[in-house]
This record gives structure tokens, sequence and C-alpha cells, in this order.
């Protein structure tokens, strides 16, 4: 039995995320190919041949999959899928759009966001803003994983996979890429980072939380989370949102600034190592989850930490 | 122009579930349950168009158990025009669902098909991806800007690394994102003209769709939980505990 992994870059750089799926990847088993498929990708090919555990590496260049558009992709590994019989794939924006796609042609029920692979076919995955974990046998002949890349470890490096060449499918050409706008920051990403700092409501303005917290995310060399209140207020960007339908992190430690705690937020946090909640409301429940608690002002709290850092 | 609306009954989000003692699901029984938030805000999406002059008919759907009449309902008096339920006892797995929304979408010939982007209750994040490869149209996933013109559709879509513009073909598929819109609350008078408006009761046979699971869930327990631990009383506390003891900074 061989997998298909389905790997995250963006043609310049191979994910980490590509790396962490590789590792769920070879717990169901040892035969491993991973698809490059992008444009002027070459670089990410070089990057997947070099993880530890990879047994071929397929690169597949063509403009409309430059951006990884939904319909070209899906339609690309249905045209390799012969030779698999498991499909795997990072629970990215972009894993969690194709392999649905990919998942149907195929006729085969995905499995979402698996935490652990407890055999080749079955998986534990949470359910309800990870208040419950299921575990879960598929019986499909082909089974569509997409992984929770923030309960398990990255691959190691050391590899020397071939690289073999393939075709793009035929586009079905029924959307296009318009533009892209991505927030280009030095900052780490929030899925990869060791320390994570999120604001929340209490922040009260786009202004007052890139004054409190980023100069903190900087000397920590943390990257920034948010709450989906704080997003939809305009305080943080979209791609800062941590929780049940925005980001999973699990960071060595994080620190929730003006965060209640309720539960589509802690669903993407809990499993963090180290958690620190600042808020002046002794009662929130963010504290039930903290490792270490601060009730206060953090208005007045994160300038002190700032300088005592 | 038509949308079609799949809604989802759902444990209503502010819910904390509890595991039967068995493992054998989750409690539901006298558990409060609401329209899928997601579903919310496609409805409203769908409601805007046609204020806006660019659809005449919503059509909503919901795939469930009697009870789901009532979601439907909500639906309805929100602003939507008809409703379909497909009747079904046990839980659908989303490719059961598309398979059956597909054989809607060939009676119905919407132009466009809005969804949730995830169920709360399974987390699947599947169905509409689903419903578009079933029927080779494009998709707009986690959408927070919708634009109809004429034949094609441009989506804002949230992508981990910010947002993403594309142009779909009509028909197509769109599933939303929490900042697409704000869903608006039905007024009474709209609750009690939705008693009214159309709702048929379907099987999934009528759309030949096979829904059998074809995933077994083996057990369903609880999470690995956390203790809460210590509240410090200041910043050089904090900052002390955080190098000697937790070994993190
Ligand atoms: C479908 C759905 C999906 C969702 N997905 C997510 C998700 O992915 N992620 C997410 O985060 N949420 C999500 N939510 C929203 C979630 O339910 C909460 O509404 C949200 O997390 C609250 O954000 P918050 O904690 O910033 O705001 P609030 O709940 O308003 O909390 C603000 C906190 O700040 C404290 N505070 C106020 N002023 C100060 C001060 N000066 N100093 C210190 N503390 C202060 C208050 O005591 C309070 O605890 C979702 C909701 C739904 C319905
Ligand atoms: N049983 C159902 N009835 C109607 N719509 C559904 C049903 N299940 C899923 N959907 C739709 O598909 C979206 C995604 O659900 P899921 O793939 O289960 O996360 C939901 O937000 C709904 O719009």
């Amino acid at each position: 039995m061989t997998i298909l992994l389905i790997a995250e870059h963006d043609n310049a750089t191979l994910s980490d995320q590509t790396s962490k799926t590789l590792s769920a990847a070879l717990q169901i088993g040892p035969d491993v190919h991973v698809l490059v498929a992008g444009k002027g990708a070459k670089a990410a090919a070089d990057a997947a041949a070099r993880l530890h555990g990879v047994a071929k590496v397929l690169l597949a260049e063509a403009d409309e999959l430059e951006q990884r558009l939904a319909e070209p992709l899906a339609a690309l590994v249905v045209a390799l899928a012969a030779d698999y019989d498991t499909f795997i794939a990072p629970a990215t924006a972009s894993g969690k759009n194709v392999m649905p796609r990919i998942a149907a042609l195929l006729d085969s029920a995905q499995v979402s966001e698996i935490v652990e692979v407890v055999s080749p076919d079955t998986f534990k995955r949470p359910i309800y803003a990870g208040n419950a974990i299921q575990t879960v046998q598929s019986t499909d002949s082909r089974k569509v994983i997409t992984v929770r890349t923030a309960s398990f470890q990255p691959a190691g490096e050391g590899g020397s996979a071939p690289i073999e060449t393939v075709n793009a499918a035929e586009n079905p050409g029924v959307s296009i890429f318009v533009e892209n706008k991505l927030s280009d920051s030095d900052r780490p990403e929030l899925t990869s980072a060791k320390i994570v700092i999120s604001g929340g409501r209490a922040l009260g303005s786009s202004e007052r939380f890139t004054e409190v917290i980023l100069p903190i995310a900087d000397k920590l060399g943390a990257a920034v989370g948010a709450s989906r209140a704080a997003v939809d207020a305009g305080y943080a960007p979209n791609d800062w949102q941590v929780g049940q339908t925005g980001k999973i992190v699990a960071p060595d430690l994080y620190i929730a600034v003006g965060i209640s705690g309720a539960i589509q937020h802690l669903a993407g946090m809990k499993d963090s190592k180290v958690i620190v909640a600042i808020n002046k409301d002794e009662e929130a429940p963010i504290f039930q989850v903290a490792d270490y608690g601060l009730v206060g002002d953090l208005f007045t709290i994160l300038p002190e930490l700032q300088k005592a850092l | 122009m038509k949308v079609l609306v799949p809604v989802k009954r759902v444990v209503d989000y502010n819910v904390k579930v509890r595991i039967k003692s068995d493992g054998s699901g989750v409690e539901l029984t006298n558990v409060k349950m609401s329209m899928n938030p997601f579903d919310e805000i496609a409805v409203e999406e769908a409601i805007r168009l046609k204020e806006a002059g660019k659809v005449e008919e919503i059509v909503v759907v919901s795939i469930g158990p009697a009870q789901a009449q009532e979601t439907l309902r909500t639906a309805l008096a929100m602003g939507a025009d008809r409703a379909i339920l497909v009747k079904v006892e046990d839980p659908v797995e989303p490719l059961g669902v598309a398979k059956v929304l597909k054989g809607i979408v060939e009676e119905e010939k919407p132009n466009l098909v809005i969804l949730g982007k995830q169920a709360i209750d399974d987390d699947a994040n599947q169905t509409g991806q689903m419903l578009a490869a079933l029927l080779g149209w494009a998709q707009g996933t986690f959408v927070s800007k919708l634009e109809i013109d004429g034949d094609r559709a441009r989506v804002t879509r949230e992508v981990d690394g910010g947002l993403q513009t594309i142009e779909l073909g009509l028909p197509a598929i769109v599933t939303t994102d929490l900042r697409l819109n704000e869903p608006r609350y039905a007024s009474l008078p709209n609750i009690m003209k939705a008693k009214k408006k159309p709702l048929d009761e379907k099987t999934a046979a009528d759309f030949g769709a096979d829904i059998t699971p074809r995933l077994k869930v083996l057990r369903t327990e609880e999470p690995g939980g956390r203790q809460a631990g210590v509240k410090v009383k200041s910043v050089a506390e904090l900052v002390d505990k955080l190098k000697n003891e937790a070994g993190v900074l």
C-alpha cells in the first residue's frame, strides 16, 4: 500500500506542516510519496526529497497549479489515484479546500483532522470543538485523511528521494486566481512558533493591539494570535484567529491576553505545553486551563512584562 | 437567479457537550439545538443577494430528523422562500449529505449553493467541497466576501496567510466564513409568516442517494483534561516561574 501526501508549500519553500503530516503518514505505512503541485516549485520538491522517510517525490507544474486551485489540483490527484490507497494532507486552508473534493471524486468519506493514528484504517479525531474525541475506522478502500499538524512532530531530514515529473491533468477551467493579499511579517508562523501571544476583545482597537501585543511578541520571538472577537472587530487580521474555526496551535508557551476562554477559543490552544492567562476577571474561564494566571488590567501588566523580559 | 442553502441542525454553540458514560457518543437528549452558525451566515448572504435584486428565489434544505423542520422554519423566518426537509433518522456523513444535495440540485437547478464552511458538531469541513466535486462545479470555500456579476462570482477567501480572491464560473459552490456577514434575527411577524411558507418533505431515496455510513465510530471519549494552575501575584513572579519552573523563557 502506498500513501500519497499532498504537500503544503508556496512553490519556493516547503511548509513544516508537510513534514508533520509526513510523520502521521509514516505511522500509517512506510511507503510515502509526496506530491508537489505548483509552478516553479522545484525548490519545494527538493526540500520534500530531503525529508526522512519519503520514497519518491512527484513534481507537477502548470499555471493553474501555481496557487493550487482546488479543481485542477483535485483533477491531478484523481489522475494519479490508481497507484495509491491513502491520500493525506495537512488540515491547512489549502488541504481543507482540496481534500474533500478529492474524497468525493474517489467516492470516499474523508477523515478530517486526525490527531492520532491508531492503525492504518483507524484514527482519533476531535469533534464538538475538541470536547469529545472520536475513534473512527474507515471502511473505504481508498482513504482520504487530513492531519491536525499540532499533534505531530516534524519528520527528520537527511533523505534523498528521487524526484519524478508528472503531467498536470486537464484543467477543469471553472475558477481563476485573481490575487492574494498575504500578510508578510518576519514573525514566526502561528502554527509552528514555539511561543504564541494572543489578544482578545479587551484590546479595544487595532492601534492598541499593535501597541501592547506586538512589542512583546518581538521580544519573545513569538507569533501573534487573536480571538474571533478581536478579528471580527478588526483589531487583528483573519489569519491570526486561533480556535475551533481558526488555527490550531500547540506551542511551548501560549499567552492569552484579554481573552475570556470560550470553548471555541480553547479548542485552538488547549494542547499548548504552558498556558499563561492575563485577564482582569478572576472568574474568566481561561483561568481553568491556564498554568499561570495573572489577574489585572492588561494595559498596566503588558508594559511591565515588556520591561521585565 | 436561484440560490440553494443547506442548513444543519446542531447542538447550540453555547452548550458544552457531555460524553455518554458508555462511550457510545455525545449526549443529545434535552440539549439545546440551533442552526449551525455558519449556515445562518449562508442564509443571510442569500437574503442580501435577494435584497440587492440579484436573486429571485432562496430554497433552504436540511437533511435530518423531523425536528430539523424548526431549523428550516428559522431560515424561512429570516427570509428564505421555500424549504425542503430530507428526513433521516440517523446522522448522515458529509459524503452522504453531498449525494442527497446533488440530487436536489439536479431537480432545483440553482445557480449558486451557499453552505457553511463547517458544521460545529462533526467539525468535518467537507460537504461543500464534496458537492462541488460531485457536480463538477467550481468551489469558493471560507468566503468573507461574495460578489455576483452576471455569470461569474468573485469571492474573497480566508486562507492561512491572509486573503485570496478567485473568480468562479456559475453555477458554483460557496462556503461561508465568519466575516462574510452578521446574520439577522427573525422578527416576530416574520416568524408567523414563515409558518405559511412551503416546506416539502422528502427522503434520501427520492434522490437515489446512498447514505450508508463509511466510517465506523468505535468510541467517543473525553479529551485529555487540563488542570487549572496557579495564580501569580505580579509580573516579576510570572517571569520567574516561566524561566525557572516551566523553563519556557
Ligand atoms: C461558529 C463559531 C465559531 C467560533 N470560532 C472561534 C474561534 O475559532 N476562535 C475564537 O477565539 N472564538 C471563536 N468563536 C467565538 C467565541 O465563542 C467567543 O465569542 C470569542 O472567543 C470571545 O473572544 P474574546 O475572549 O476576545 O472576547 P470576550 O469573551 O468578550 O472576552 C474579553 C475578555 O477580556 C477581559 N478584559 C476586558 N478588559 C480587560 C483589561 N483591561 N485587562 C484584562 N482583561 C480584560 C474580560 O474580562 C473578558 O474575559 C466562535 C463562535 C462561533 C459561534
Ligand atoms: N445534514 C445536513 N443538512 C443540511 N446541510 C448540511 C448537513 N450537513 C452538512 N450540511 C452543510 O454542509 C456544511 C458543512 O458541514 P460539514 O462538512 O459537516 O462540516 C454545513 O455548514 C451545512 O451548510
